[in-house]
C-alpha cells in the first residue's frame, strides 16, 4: 500500500456507511499502528439520500483531513455511485453492492471494479441491517488497505455487545467472496 | 494532583472531537454537565451521559440554554467540576449567565461547538464565527480564556488544560471548537490517571471566622469556600467587596473590574499558547486556529514549492490574544495572512497589534466547509510580493 490511501464510503443513510468508516479507520488507526482520519458528510440530506464518510490513511501524521480524490470508492447506493463516480483517481479502486448500483458501462481511467451482493448476503444471514459488514470483509479482501486482522478487531470492539459473532460471520462472508475475486482476477491476469 | 482514575478512560480509542472533549472534562474530574442539546454539540453531552453513572458524575437535562449555565455555575459554587457545550444560538444565550461565572469568579467549562451563523445559520456545518462572541459576547469589561484545538487528541488535552486553568483563574473558560474537529474521528490516546494532571480548587486555608471570598492576594485570584464545613459566603453579579456584598459605588467598581481583568492580563505569559513553524527568516506567516490550521497545510507547501520563505503560527489559546508576540512578527515579515472561517474577527486583533507594520491579509470563509486551500495560497503570494 502506499503512503496515503484515500478511501470513501458512500451509500444512503441508515446502510451503516458512517460504521464502516470508523471501522477502517480504527482498524488502521488502533490495530495497525498507522494513521487515519475519518470525516464524515453531515447533515439532514443524509437521512435516506446519499451520505459519504471519508477516510484518509497513512503512515504519517495527517494534517489536511479532507479527501480531494478517492483512491478507493466504495458505493452502496446508485445516487451515491452517481455523485461519488467523479471523484474516484483514475486507476482507482471502486466497490459496490451489486444488486442496488448498476453500471450503464464500465468505468474508464483503469479503474478496477469489485462486485458484492452484500445486502443479499447480510439478508442470507438474517439480518439485512450487518450489510455494512459484509461490505467491510469485501473491502478487507480486494483492497488490502487495512490488515485483515486489524479490520476483525475493529469490528468485534466497535459494534453493539452481544452482536460480535454475528458481525464477524458478515465480515467473514463478504472477505471469503472478496478472495475469490481477487484469485479470478489474479488468474484472468496470468492468462 | 494526580487525575482521578475513576474518570480516565486509558487507552488508544478511535473517537470523534466531541467524544474525545467529554472523556477530557471527565479525565480532568468534571462530575456535572447542565446541558441543553444543540447541534452540532450534542454527542459531548451523549457521551457524558453514558459515563457519569460509571464516574459518580451527573447530568441534568435543563430547560434550555440559560439555565444549563445557571446549573454550572451552581454546581460549581457546590464544590463540583462542571461543564456544558453548545453551539451558536446557544451560546448567544448562555452569554449573560458567562458574564455571571466571570463575575462571581467561578471555575467551569463552556464548549462552543461552532456552527455558521448568525441566528439558526448552520446546524450541521462548520463556522468559525463566534471568536469575537467569545471574547465580547457578555456586556461590560471583562477578559477571557478561550482555547482551540485542531484535533480530537487536542479536544481531550486542552479540555483538561481548560478545567486547569479555570481552577487557576477561577473563572469560566471557553472551549471555541468547530463542526470539523467535533465530528472528526481520529486516534486519541488517554494516558493513565498519574500521567494528568489537575488542579484541585483553590479551597481556603482560613478557618470560617476569618474567611472572605472576595479576599485576594499578590495572585489576584480569591480562594473558594470549602462547601459544607461552615464558610459563609455572598456572591452576587452585582458590584461587590471581599465580603461578596453589594456596593454600588465608582471606587469599588474600579478595584473589582480591574481585578477581573487584570489576573488575566498580568499572567497572560502563563495563559498564551500557541504553536509556531520555520517563522525564522519567514517572509510570509499564517496564522490559523481550529481546524483551519490543518486547512492551510497544501498551501503552505504549495507556497514552498514555490520557493516562499513561509512561516506558521497556530493559536492553541485563542484568548488572551498573543499580543506581543504578534508585534514582534509584525517588525520582521512582509505580511500575515489569516484564513479563517468567518468574513474577519481575528484578523482584527492581528491587524492591531500589526499597526501597519505589516500587510495583514484575510482569507474570509463564510462558513458551511472548509477554505480551498488554493485560496489560501494565493493570499500567500499575494503577501509574499
Amino acid at each position: 500500500m502506499p503512503r496515503t490511501t484515500g478511501i470513501r464510503v458512500s451509500g444512503f443513510g441508515g446502510q451503516g456507511v458512517i460504521m464502516m468508516g470508523h471501522i477502517i479507520g480504527k482498524g488502521a488507526a488502533i490495530f495497525d499502528g498507522r494513521h487515519a482520519t475519518m470525516t464524515q458528510s453531515f447533515g439532514p440530506e443524509a437521512r435516506g439520500s446519499a451520505c459519504s464518510s471519508q477516510i484518509i490513511v497513512s503512515d504519517d501524521r495527517i494534517l489536511y483531513p479532507y479527501l480531494r480524490q478517492a483512491d478507493i470508492l466504495v458505493a452502496m447506493s446508485q445516487e451515491a455511485y452517481g455523485k461519488f463516480l467523479p471523484g474516484l483517481k483514475p486507476k482507482g479502486i471502486l466497490l459496490i453492492d451489486e444488486d442496488l448500483v448498476r453500471m450503464k458501462e464500465r468505468p474508464k481511467d483503469g479503474v478496477k471494479v469489485f462486485a458484492v451482493p452484500a445486502t443479499r448476503f447480510a439478508e442470507e444471514l438474517g439480518r439485512r441491517i450487518v450489510l455494512n459488514i459484509v461490505m467491510t470483509g469485501f473491502f478487507a479482501a480486494v483492497t488490502g488497505a487495512v490488515k485483515p486482522d486489524s479490520m476483525r478487531e475493529a469490528v468485534k470492539t466497535s459494534v453493539p455487545k452481544g452482536t460480535e459473532n454475528l458481525n464477524l460471520q458478515a465480515f467473514e462472508k463478504g472477505f471469503e467472496y472478496g478472495r475469490e475475486q481477487v484469485e479470478g482476477h489474479a488468474a484472468a491476469k496470468r492468462q | 494532583m494526580k487525575a482521578d482514575p475513576k474518570g480516565v478512560l486509558t487507552g488508544a480509542h478511535y473517537i470523534d472531537g466531541n467524544y474525545a472533549i467529554a472523556e477530557g472534562a471527565l479525565a480532568a474530574g468534571c462530575r456535572f454537565f447542565g446541558g441543553y442539546p444543540i447541534t452540532p454539540s450534542t454527542e459531548i453531552a451523549e457521551r457524558f451521559v453514558q459515563r457519569a453513572p460509571h464516574v459518580g458524575g451527573l447530568f441534568i437535562q435543563m430547560e434550555d440554554e440559560m439555565g444549563s449555565m445557571n446549573a454550572v455555575l451552581g454546581a460549581s459554587w457546590g464544590g463540583v467540576k462542571s461543564m456544558t457545550c453548545t453551539s451558536g444560538p446557544g451560546f448567544s444565550l448562555m452569554m449573560e449567565n458567562f458574564g455571571l461565572g466571570l463575575m462571581l469568579e467561578t471555575p467551569c467549562v463552556l464548549v462552543n461547538v461552532q456552527r455558521g451563523g448568525p441566528s439558526t445559520g448552520l446546524p450541521t456545518l462548520p463556522g468559525q464565527g463566534d471568536m469575537m462572541q467569545a471574547r465580547w459576547g457578555s456586556h461590560g469589561d471583562y477578559e477571557v480564556i478561550a482555547l482551540a484545538p485542531d484535533s480530537p487528541q487536542e479536544g481531550f488535552d486542552l479540555t483538561i488544560h481548560a478545567f486547569n486553568l479555570s481552577e487557576r483563574y477561577r473563572m469560566p473558560v471557553l472551549m471555541m471548537t468547530d463542526e470539523c474537529v467535533g465530528h472528526m474521528t481520529e486516534k486519541v490516546v488517554i494516558p493513565s490517571a498519574e500521567g494528568i494532571e489537575v488542579e484541585p480548587r483553590r479551597f481556603t486555608k482560613k478557618p470560617p471566622s476569618e474567611f472572605l471570598p472576595y479576599e485576594v492576594d499578590e495572585s489576584l485570584v480569591p480562594y473558594a469556600p470549602i462547601p459544607g464545613e461552615g464558610y459563609r459566603f455572598h456572591v452576587s453579579g452585582l458590584t461587590h467587596d471581599e465580603q461578596g456584598y453589594p456596593v454600588i459605588n465608582a471606587e469599588a467598581q474600579d478595584k473589582l473590574v480591574r481585578r477581573l481583568v487584570d489576573k488575566v492580563k498580568k499572567n497572560a505569559a502563563d495563559i498564551c499558547k500557541y504553536e509556531e513553524k520555520d517563522i525564522d527568516g519567514a517572509d510570509v506567516v499564517v496564522l490559523s486556529y481550529g481546524i483551519t490550521s490543518r486547512v492551510v497545510q497544501p498551501a503552505v507547501e504549495m507556497a514552498k514549492k514555490k520557493g516562499i520563505k513561509i512561516g506558521q503560527i497556530r493559536l492553541i489559546v485563542v484568548w488572551p490574544f498573543p499580543e506581543e508576540r504578534i508585534r514582534e512578527l509584525a517588525g520582521s515579515v512582509k505580511g500575515i495572512v489569516v484564513p479563517e472561517i468567518n468574513l474577519g474577527q481575528m484578523v482584527l486583533e492581528v491587524e492591531r497589534c500589526a499597526a501597519g507594520r505589516c500587510a495583514t491579509i484575510l482569507v474570509a470563509h463564510a462558513g458551511g466547509g472548509v477554505h480551498d486551500p488554493e485560496t489560501i495560497f494565493q493570499a500567500i503570494k499575494e503577501a509574499a510580493k
